[in-house]
């Protein structure tokens, strides 16, 4: 599968990562030669086989309904890039942001 | 000119499925660590590393909540699955930190079960398929799946009319709701009114608040309601295109906004046009749903198996340890009531649809001779709610206890007052709260039943008036009034008028009166 | 006393004997190793931040309990550790210093919290000196994919330390620490120990907490200590495995004494020579002819030494460059300019602070990374993809498991080839890629593998061999390690570049 530049440019805005069209156009290549040696695994016969999602055989791992203490406020906000007094400051949401 | 909803349904058949979301409130910590539940409070102080998707935190499931969500499962008929996980659904939105959210795909904890509603006379308006002559019909939603998932934090925006995010020029996010469990209920497109669909989540509220799992709470969000509509022509089997209606925070709004909705569409395939598949905003004030997307794009959540965790696997007897735990469901309960207290479907109905009602009508039925359950649930569904209803009051506010109902209503059987009577205490314990036997002794309201003494008063009366007595016994029936008056005027109108009738009856010649 | 090269290039269990003996304070332990890391890191480039006052407060306050008497197991930790100067991978999270993930993104991103190996490392006695440097978010082989310049092999400046986990591998290679901890997802931790001859473990996927390591790659990323000694690296897994109630995917099988596996003798060991690995093309011969020396030498050590085929896992590289890059997408998605880290300047909306951001806090692999790994996940793709690359993981765990069925260990190479040289690989990432691909099956089936040094090349390069085991037999590898240690004696202070 060979992915377009139209098709680069939908994945980074799903990924939210602003290109610009030189970098459209190397990523484009870039991911094609990766993604050519990564489809080999399309010749594996895999039918039946059991997707693995973890190399060992762990269910049912939880925690006990039990309050441990947090982050005290200003280490929560210690990073905050902007802030208004005591929550996360951020510029207004618009376009596909706004559907969510 | 919009054509009613009545107008609509002649040509076309709404089909309505819900998306349900409710915070599980009953868990102390939240879905993946173990920051307390709350609501409200100084914005980012219920927070740590997990719920703010700090670099390198992990989520850890809280077993509790994962326990309710098959409660719930169990409460709604559901299937429970054996072998479950969670997936990461991934979209970037500023008030979910990790910009995926934590939930279930293709398998989620419950699935395929149901709920059977009642919708009465009101209701049966908005159907054609159904006896308008009925007094009221049963009919049974699907629920496709109940899954778990976190909830996102709160955003204020800034800068716009009523916060709203059109028009606002920045916002404030507050993380202290992130990581709430919420438990999302899907529907079967199997919802067919605006009242079908308030039924359904009204039934499911009760069920949660039964089971003790959230605080159903609409107006603060604690329960979230979206409603996917569409129309198509009557007889018609193929779905119409559908939109989703969000945004409705109290029953009547759902209500409102459904049957809003419905007519909406019906406008627009009437003038030839196209439902656009799209998320619609319901207005309470302009009272219509309004388009929320500038323009539609296709999501694509990418979701896949959230490998932070590992797999559930249900035992037996793990579900059947949680299903040990189902209480007394509100079908389980009407049914007892008409069966065990003898109630007519209605009473049983109104009592049962309300938890503390339901308690209060319990608490006041103990001990009491199983004759007078009817004349209870009376008291307690007209008296008590009218009363209530009027005052704008909270049963919980109400003076009048469970036992003061009680007794009333066995006085008033015992024939301590009459049924007028009755009412006038009534109305005094609602003011003061206080005890009826008081406002009864208080009142001077006893009534004379006493055979022996009103034998004194009534012999003195004939003894009196000899003629008035000849003229009876010589045919004038009509003078019985002027003994019975005499009566009354001696014992300041508490004869109890049967006796007085009886004792006369015997003394003028025996014949009963009205005879 | 001895100076301090001298000091840092004995075993971390050495050091620790000083101090608890109190020879040797623990202040004077920190003084030795910032000389070092004064005289070498200019040139070497391993430490991204220090953290002298951490290592001194903790040094003080262990020197205070020596001198009130504390003795390991009585006031002080059994833990052999004592005293011995540690530093972390950059992707730790550590109370007090930065956690850059060596990433423009996260540059000036302070730790709210203690990532639990860390924590546990430094309460076994340790002495934390500082924080190094790594490929972005673990995303390379040679530490060149750095937001803050290459790290730069103590063995031949001209050369990679390997990576992602460079600065952990050349900081012990160059004296400036005696223990690191790396991060290993597809031979992070056991390409760099190659490269620059160091012992390098990858646990069990499970065996050790991911709690405050940034994630990569959630179902394979482990985290392993780098050693001088294949003891030192025993006593640091001991210290830092065992189950956490903060991280779902940490196991509680009990964490053995790995110390009774030292010394224990090889007989009847069973090892099987991954010989289709040896046949690959681009393996050198060199790096061939180690291992087949190293099976030699354990045979001659009287172990049963056999071969062994792992057919699938030809098709690793490609499920990892699925699974890997799939997880890493939603992993990366958190660091979007809201909370923390860096956030593009007058954003006009949020969309356009996320896209930019993201772009400006990115380097050109994670972006491609990232990339990748949405696409796999995209819509109309993921059963091609990451389906396919998950079923993929069954059958070469399936491979493993046949051999383990007859074998303990599978003796294999670590890299195709030994360190390469700065910027020979840059241009082109799929040959990159190629470095881990004796590494990278062995986090698909969550199995355990460590870099042994054995020798040095003819141009002065180390050499070595890939020890892998069965899920939890980390105690066999220490077993046949701890063996071949003792008959190899690699030198390793000849270390050359210095």
């Amino acid at each position: 599968m060979a992915l377009t530049q139209e098709e680069v440019r939908h994945v980074a805005l799903l990924a939210r990562l602003k290109l610009a069209d030189e970098q459209v156009a190397t990523l484009q290549t870039e991911l094609n030669s990766i993604l050519g040696h990564i489809d080999q695994i399309s010749q594996l016969d895999l039918a039946g086989v059991e997707p693995m999602v973890h190399a060992i055989p762990l269910v049912n791992s939880t925690r006990e309904d039990v309050p441990v203490p947090g982050l005290d406020h200003e280490r929560a906000l210690a990073n905050a890039p902007q802030r208004a007094s005591d929550a996360i400051l951020i510029p207004r949401i618009i376009g596909p942001e706004a559907d969510a | 000119m919009r054509k009613t909803l009545e107008e609509v349904i002649q040509t076309w058949e709404p089909v309505i499925g819900l998306e349900i979301h409710t915070e599980i409130t009953a868990t102390r910590t939240k879905m993946f660590c173990g920051c307390q539940i709350a609501h409200g409070g100084e914005p980012n102080t219920r927070v740590c590393p997990v719920c703010l998707g700090m670099p390198g935190a992990l989520p850890v499931p809280n077993e509790a909540a994962i326990e309710w969500t098959v409660l719930a499962g169990l409460a709604t008929d559901c299937e429970i699955e054996r072998v479950s996980q969670f997936h990461r659904k991934n979209y970037f939105y500023p008030d979910m930190p990790k910009n995926y959210q934590i939930s279930q795909y293709d398998r989620p904890f419950c699935k395929d079960g149901h709920l059977t509603i009642e919708v009465d006379k009101e209701g049966l308006a908005q159907r054609l398929d159904r006896d308008l002559q009925a007094e009221s019909y049963e009919t049974r939603i699907g629920i496709t799946r109940i899954h778990l998932e976190e909830d996102t934090g709160k955003m204020v925006h800034v800068g716009g009319s009523e916060g709203r995010i059109a028009g606002a020029t920045h916002s404030l996010v507050d993380y202290n709701r992130a990581g709430t469990p919420l438990m999302e209920l899907v529907s079967e497109p199997d919802i067919r009114t605006p009242e079908e669909a308030r039924r359904f989540v009204q039934k499911l509220r009760l069920i949660w608040l039964t089971l003790g799992i959230s605080d159903g709470n609409l107006e603060n969000g604690s329960m979230r309601v979206d409603a996917n509509i569409s129309l198509r022509p009557r007889g018609a089997t193929e779905l119409g295109t559908r939109a989703e209606v969000k945004n409705m925070n109290s029953f009547k709004a759902l209500h409102d906004a459904v049957a809003y909705e419905i007519t909406r569409q019906a406008e627009v395939l009437e003038e030839g046009g196209r439902v656009v598949q799209e998320t619609r905003h319901w207005d309470a004030g302009r009272k219509v749903t309004s388009s929320l997307r500038s323009k539609e794009e296709a999501n694509d959540y990418r979701y896949f198996p959230e490998p932070d965790m590992v797999p559930f696997e249900f035992s037996e007897e793990f579900i059947a340890g949680v299903a040990a735990r189902l209480p007394e469901l509100p079908d389980a309960r009407r049914r007892r009531f008409m069966s065990d207290y003898g109630l007519p479907a209605s009473d049983a109905t109104i009592l049962t649809s309300d938890l503390e009602l339901c308690a209060y009508y319990e608490a006041a039925a103990i001990g009491l001779d199983a004759e007078l359950a009817k004349p209870l649930a009376n008291l307690i569904v007209n008296d008590l709610v009218g009363a209530l209803n009027t005052r704008s009051e909270e049963l919980s506010e109400s003076q009048v206890s469970p036992q003061a109902a009680a007794e009333l209503v066995t006085l008033c059987d015992e024939g301590a007052i009459s049924g007028k009577q009755a009412k006038e205490v009534f109305a005094e314990m609602v003011e003061t709260g206080a005890d009826p036997a008081a406002i009864i002794e208080r009142k001077g309201l006893k009534q004379v039943s006493d055979s022996a003494e009103l034998a004194g008063i009534i012999d003195g009366i004939l003894a009196a008036n000899p003629d008035k007595v000849e003229g009876y016994r010589a045919g004038k029936t009509g003078l019985m009034g002027f003994f019975v008056g005499q009566v009354m005027r001696q014992t300041g109108g508490q004869a109890n008028p049967q006796v007085v009738n009886e004792l006369l009856g015997e003394r003028l010649g025996g014949e009963r009166l009205g005879a | 006393m001895m100076d301090a090269r001298e000091l840092l290039f004995l075993p971390a269990t050495g050091i620790s004997a000083l101090v608890t003996s109190r020879e040797l304070s623990a202040r004077e332990v920190v003084d030795a190793a910032c000389a070092n890391i004064d005289a070498c890191d200019e040139r070497v480039h391993a430490f991204n931040q220090r953290s002298q006052d951490l290592a001194y407060t903790a040094a003080d306050a262990l020197d205070a309990k020596l001198a009130a008497g504390a003795t390991p197991g009585d006031g002080l930790p059994d833990s052999g550790l004592v005293g011995a100067p540690v530093a972390f991978k950059d992707n730790m999270n550590l109370l007090g210093t930065r956690t850059t993930c060596s990433s423009r993104i996260l540059s000036n991103y302070e730790s709210v919290y203690d990532c639990t190996a860390v924590r546990r490392l430094l309460d076994a006695g340790t002495l934390p000196l500082g924080k190094l440097n790594m490929d972005e978010f673990a995303f390379g082989s040679s530490t060149e994919n750095s937001a803050f310049g290459p790290t730069h092999n103590p063995w031949d400046l001209q050369r990679v330390p390997g990576g992602s986990s460079g600065g952990s591998a050349a900081a012990v290679a160059a004296g400036m620490a005696s223990i690191t901890l790396g991060s290993d997802t597809g031979g992070s931790i056991r390409q760099p120990g190659a490269c620059c001859g160091v012992v390098a473990l990858k646990p069990t996927y499970g065996r050790v907490s991911r709690y405050g390591c940034v994630a990569f790659a959630s179902s394979l990323d482990q985290i392993g200590p780098f050693a001088h000694t294949v003891r030192d690296a025993a006593l640091a897994l001991r210290a830092i495995a065992g189950k956490d109630a903060f991280d779902a995917t940490s196991v509680d099988t009990p964490v053995p004494d790995y110390t009774q596996a030292l010394g224990a003798d090889t007989a009847g060991l069973r090892v099987a020579v991954a010989t289709d690995f040896l046949e690959l093309d681009g393996v050198d011969p060199e790096v061939k002819a180690a291992v087949l020396d190293a099976a030699e030498r354990l045979d001659a050590l009287g172990a049963e030494v056999g071969e062994c085929a792992l057919p699938s896992t030809q098709y690793g590289l490609s499920a990892y460059y699925i699974v890997a890059p799939a997880e890493a997408s939603g992993n990366l998605a958190r660091f979007d300019g809201i909370r923390y880290g860096l956030r593009a300047e007058d954003a006009t909306d949020v969309l356009d602070l996320y896209m930019r951001s993201r772009a400006e806090g990115f380097g050109p692999e994670t972006i491609r990374r990232v990339m990748i790994g949405t696409y796999a996940l995209s819509a109309g793709y993921y059963d091609a993809y990451y389906a396919q690359a998950q079923k993929a993981r069954t059958v070469i765990k399936a491979d493993f498991d046949r051999v383990f069925a007859d074998f303990d260990l599978i003796l294999a190479p670590t890299a195709p080839t030994p360190a390469f040289k700065l910027g020979e690989k840059t241009a082109d990432p799929l040959s990159m890629y190629l470095s881990d691909v004796f590494t990278i099956p062995v986090n698909l089936a969550g199995n355990t593998g460590l870099h042994l040094p054995t020798k040095l090349s003819s141009a002065g390069l180390p050499l070595g061999v890939q020890l892998i085991a069965n899920h939890f037999d980390e105690a066999n590898i220490f077993r046949a390690a701890a063996a071949l240690e003792a008959d190899y004696r690699f030198d390793h202070r000849s270390v050359a570049g210095l």
